[in-house]
C-alpha cells in the first residue's frame, strides 16, 4: 500500500485528546488507515494506544479532536455509532457474555428477528455455521455456552463476530495475545484474507514482534504521545523498538542507541 | 441458550450405557430436557409423597393441591420478575413493602374513591383499580431502577430503602386503617369460592394447553428442519408430547375432583334452577384466577426472557456487563425496565392478596421478599448473575410453598417450619452450586 497516491483515507484520528482527571492518557495523536492497509499501532504499557482505539470503538468518548470516515468528520459517542460507520472492533478481553452460546454472542445488541419480532435463534445458529465455516471449519459447539468454550474458540467467536458484520475497518487489540502458535497462525492467515478484501485494519499490540510481519505501516506512541509513523518496508524491528522504549525517530537514533537495545 | 450449559456426558456416563442406568440416561438425553427442572420436580415429588405418608395421607388430596396452588400464586407471580433482577446482578428487597403500598393504593382506589365517583360495585371498578395498581407498580420500580442505573446506588441499598419507604408509605396512607371490602369483580382475583372457573372452563384450558404443548413442539422441529439442524429423534418429540399432555390434562382431572362443599353447592344449585338430587351434587371448583394469573404471567415471562432481545440483553448484562455495553445495549434502560417490570409483577401479586384476603392492611406482604428471593434462587437463579430460568423460580415457589403447608399438616411447631424452610434453602444452592461446577 503507498500512500504517495492520496486516495481519502478510510480513517482518519486527527488530534486526538484523552484525559483521566490530570493524566493525559492520549495527548494529541494523529493516525490514519487506508482501504487494504494494516497499521500496527505499538506502545509500551500504558502507551495510550487501547485509550486511543476505543475512541475509535466507541467506548470512550475523546476530549477533543475529530474523526473523519471517508473523509468525513463523524460523532462516535457510543459502540453503536461506530457499528454503523463499518467499525468492527475484537477487543483483548473478547467481550463475550459467557452465558451465551455463540451464535447469540455474535448478534448480541444485533440480533435476527422473526416476522414476529422474536429473536430469530435458527437464523442465527446458520448464520454463524455459514461464517465459522470460513474461519474455524473444526468448530462445532454452536448450543453451548461460550463459557465452557476454549480460549481459541472463544477467539473465534469474537472475530467472526466482527467479520459477519462486513466490517470495512478492523480494530483488532492484542488479537493473540492469547493464542498458540497454531491458532496466531490462523488469525495472521485471516488477517491477510481480510487485507485482500480491502479491510482496513488497526492492529494493537505491546510487542512489535507480533505484529512487525503484518503491518504496513506502524504508529509507535509513547506516553500518550505519537512518537512517529513509519513505513515498515523503511524500518527495521530494532528501529521501531528504538521508538517505543527511547522515544526516538529512525533518523535521530544512533548505531550505540540501538547496541544498548539489546543490553 | 441462555442457560447454563447441559452437563457434558463424562466417559463415566459413556460406560453406563449397556446398563439400564445408562439406557434411562439416554432416554432422557435424547428429549434434551432440562435436568436441573427435572431435579425440581423429583424433589416436588419426594416432598409431597413423605409429607402425605407423616401426615396420613392430607397432602395429595384435590383440595390440599387445589389450595397448594392458590397459595403459591402472588409468589411465584413475583419470583418470575426476581429471577430477571438477579440476573442481571441486582436485587430487591423492596417486593414486599412494595406489594403493601400497591395493595393499599389499590384498596383505597376501589373501597373509597372509586364509589364517589363511579359509584358502589360499577362493572368497571376491578379493572380500573388493576391498571391503576398496574401503572403505580412500574413507576415505583421504574424510579428505584433509575435510582440503581444512573445514579448507580447499589440495587442492595436502594431495595433496602424501598423496603423501609414503601412499608411505611403503606402505613401513612390509611393512617394503619384495614381497608375492606373489595369490590365484588375484583374479589375474584384472589380465587375464592367465586374465583374460580369451574370444572368445564377448567376442561377447556388443559385442551388449549395441550394444543399448545403440540403446536411448540411442530414449531420448534420445524423451525430447526427449514436450517437442516439436528432435530430430536422423532419417538422423543411425541414423547414428550404425550408426557407433557398427560400431565396437564391429569392435573386438570384431579383438581377438579375438588368439589364445592355442600352448601355452597346447594346455593348454587338452587341459583341455577337445578334440583337437588339425593346422593348430592359434585360441582368442581376448576382452576383458581390466581392461579390461572400466574401461569398466564410464567408462559409471558418465559416468552419475554427467551424469545424477546430485552430478555436475552439482561441475560448478557448478567454475564458480562462490560461486553453488553460494548455490543451497544442500553444496559441502564435494560435495567431500568426490568425493576419497572418487577413493579408490574409486585402489582399483579397484590392485586391477588388484597382480593384473597378482601381486605388491606399495612402489614401486608412482610417478608414476603425473603420467600421470592428464596423461590427464585432454589429455582436455579445464580446470585452472581446470568444464570436463571422462569419455570425454575415457579418450582421453587411451589417448593417452597408445599414445604411449608406440609409442614403444617403435618403439626410441626412454627419456629421448626422456619428452621427447615432456611435450611432447605442453603441445602439446594449448595446442591446447585456442586452441579454447576461439575458441569463448566
Amino acid at each position: 500500500m503507498t500512500v504517495d497516491a492520496k486516495p481519502t483515507p478510510l480513517v482518519e484520528m486527527r488530534d486526538i485528546r484523552v484525559a483521566f482527571g490530570g493524566l493525559h492518557a492520549v495527548d494529541g495523536v494523529t493516525v490514519d488507515l487506508y482501504p487494504g492497509e494494516v497499521v500496527a499501532v505499538v506502545g509500551g504499557n500504558g502507551a495510550g494506544k487501547s485509550t486511543l482505539i476505543k475512541t475509535l470503538s466507541g467506548a470512550h468518548r475523546c476530549d477533543s479532536g475529530q474523526i473523519f470516515v471517508d473523509g468525513k468528520p463523524v460523532t462516535i459517542d457510543t459502540p453503536r455509532d461506530a457499528k454503523e460507520f463499518g467499525i468492527e472492533t475484537i477487543y483483548q478481553t473478547l467481550a463475550l457474555a459467557e452465558n451465551i452460546d455463540a451464535p447469540g454472542n455474535m448478534f448480541l445488541g444485533r440480533e435476527l428477528r422473526t416476522r414476529w419480532g422474536t429473536i430469530d435463534d435458527s437464523a442465527m445458529e446458520d448464520a454463524a455455521r455459514k461464517v465459522m465455516g470460513r474461519l474455524n471449519p473444526k468448530f462445532e459447539n454452536f448450543k453451548t455456552a461460550v463459557m465452557s468454550l476454549s480460549g481459541g474458540q472463544r477467539q473465534s467467536v469474537a472475530i467472526a463476530r466482527a467479520v459477519h458484520f462486513d466490517a470495512r475497518i478492523m480494530i483488532m487489540d492484542e488479537p493473540t495475545a492469547a493464542l498458540g502458535p497454531a491458532e496466531t497462525e490462523q488469525v495472521n492467515d485471516l488477517i491477510q484474507q481480510l487485507k485482500a478484501e480491502g479491510i482496513g485494519i488497526f492492529l494493537i499490540s505491546h510487542d512489535i514482534h507480533d505484529v512487525f510481519d503484518l503491518a504496513d505501516r506502524i504508529s509507535v506512541m509513547a506516553q500518550g504521545k505519537l512518537v512517529g509513523t513509519v513505513n515498515k518496508a523503511d524500518v527495521t524491528k530494532d528501529q521501531v523498538l528504538a521508538m517505543i522504549i527511547m522515544g526516538k525517530l529512525p533518523d535521530e537514533v544512533s548505531e550505540t542507541d540501538l547496541a544498548h537495545l539489546h543490553d | 441458550m441462555t442457560k447454563t450449559a447441559p452437563p457434558i456426558p463424562d466417559a463415566a456416563a459413556e460406560d453406563t450405557t449397556g446398563t439400564e442406568h445408562g439406557r434411562a440416561r439416554q432416554l432422557l438425553g435424547a428429549m434434551e430436557l432440562d435436568t436441573r427442572l427435572l431435579g425440581m420436580l423429583a424433589a416436588l415429588l419426594v416432598i409431597w409423597i413423605g409429607f402425605h405418608i407423616m401426615s396420613g395421607g392430607t397432602v395429595l388430596t384435590p383440595r390440599n393441591l387445589w389450595n397448594l396452588s392458590v397459595q403459591t400464586s402472588a409468589v411465584a407471580i413475583m419470583a418470575t420478575g426476581m429471577v430477571l433482577v438477579i440476573v442481571s446482578r441486582n436485587i430487591d428487597l423492596s417486593v414486599g413493602s412494595m406489594l403493601a403500598a400497591v395493595g393499599m393504593a389499590m384498596a383505597l382506589l376501589q373501597a373509597e374513591i372509586l364509589p364517589d365517583i363511579i359509584g358502589f360495585d360499577h362493572p368497571a371498578t376491578w379493572i380500573i383499580t388493576l391498571i391503576a395498581g398496574i401503572a403505580l407498580g412500574a413507576l415505583l420500580g421504574a424510579f428505584q431502577g433509575a435510582v440503581i442505573a444512573y445514579i448507580g446506588v447499589p440495587s442492595f441499598i436502594v431495595t433496602l430503602g424501598g423496603l423501609l419507604v414503601w412499608r411505611g408509605v403503606a402505613w401513612a396512607m390509611a393512617s394503619g386503617r384495614t381497608i375492606a371490602p373489595m369490590d365484588t369483580t375484583f374479589q375474584t382475583l384472589g380465587g375464592g369460592s367465586s374465583g374460580t372457573i369451574g370444572g368445564f372452563w377448567s376442561w377447556v384450558v388443559g385442551i388449549a394447553a395441550a394444543a399448545g404443548i403440540v403446536f411448540f413442539l411442530i414449531n420448534q422441529r420445524r423451525q430447526r428442519q427449514k436450517f437442516g439442524f439436528h432435530v430430536r429423534p422423532q419417538w422423543a418429540d411425541i414423547a414428550l408430547g404425550v408426557i407433557g399432555i398427560g400431565v396437564v390434562l391429569g392435573a386438570i382431572g384431579y383438581l377438579n375432583r375438588y368439589f364445592l362443599p355442600e352448601r355452597l353447592a346447594r346455593a348454587r344449585a338452587e341459583a341455577d334452577g337445578i334440583p337437588w338430587p339425593p346422593g348430592g351434587l359434585d360441582i368442581s371448583l376448576g382452576l383458581a384466577v390466581p392461579v390461572l394469573l400466574a401461569i398466564a404471567v410464567a408462559l409471558v415471562m418465559t416468552f419475554v426472557a427467551t424469545r424477546r432481545r430485552y430478555g436475552r440483553y439482561v441475560f448478557a448484562i448478567g454475564g458480562n456487563p462490560e461486553a453488553a455495553e460494548l455490543a451497544g445495549i442500553k444496559t441502564r434502560l435494560t435495567i431500568v425496565k426490568t425493576f419497572a417490570l418487577m413493579g408490574v409483577l409486585v402489582a399483579i401479586a397484590a392485586a391477588v392478596q388484597i382480593a384473597r384476603l378482601n381486605a388491606a392492611v399495612s402489614g401486608l406482604g412482610q417478608l414476603t421478599e425473603l420467600y421470592v428471593i428464596a423461590a427464585a434462587v432454589i429455582g436455579g437463579t445464580s446470585l452472581a448473575g446470568g444464570i436463571g430460568t422462569i419455570a425454575g423460580a415457579v418450582l421453587g415457589a411451589l417448593v417452597m410453598q408445599s414445604l411449608q403447608s406440609g409442614m403444617v399438616l403435618v403439626g410441626v411447631d412454627a419456629p421448626l417450619q422456619d428452621i427447615v424452610v432456611g435450611i432447605v434453602l442453603v441445602i439446594a444452592v449448595a446442591i446447585d452450586t456442586f452441579y454447576r461446577r461439575r458441569a463448566t
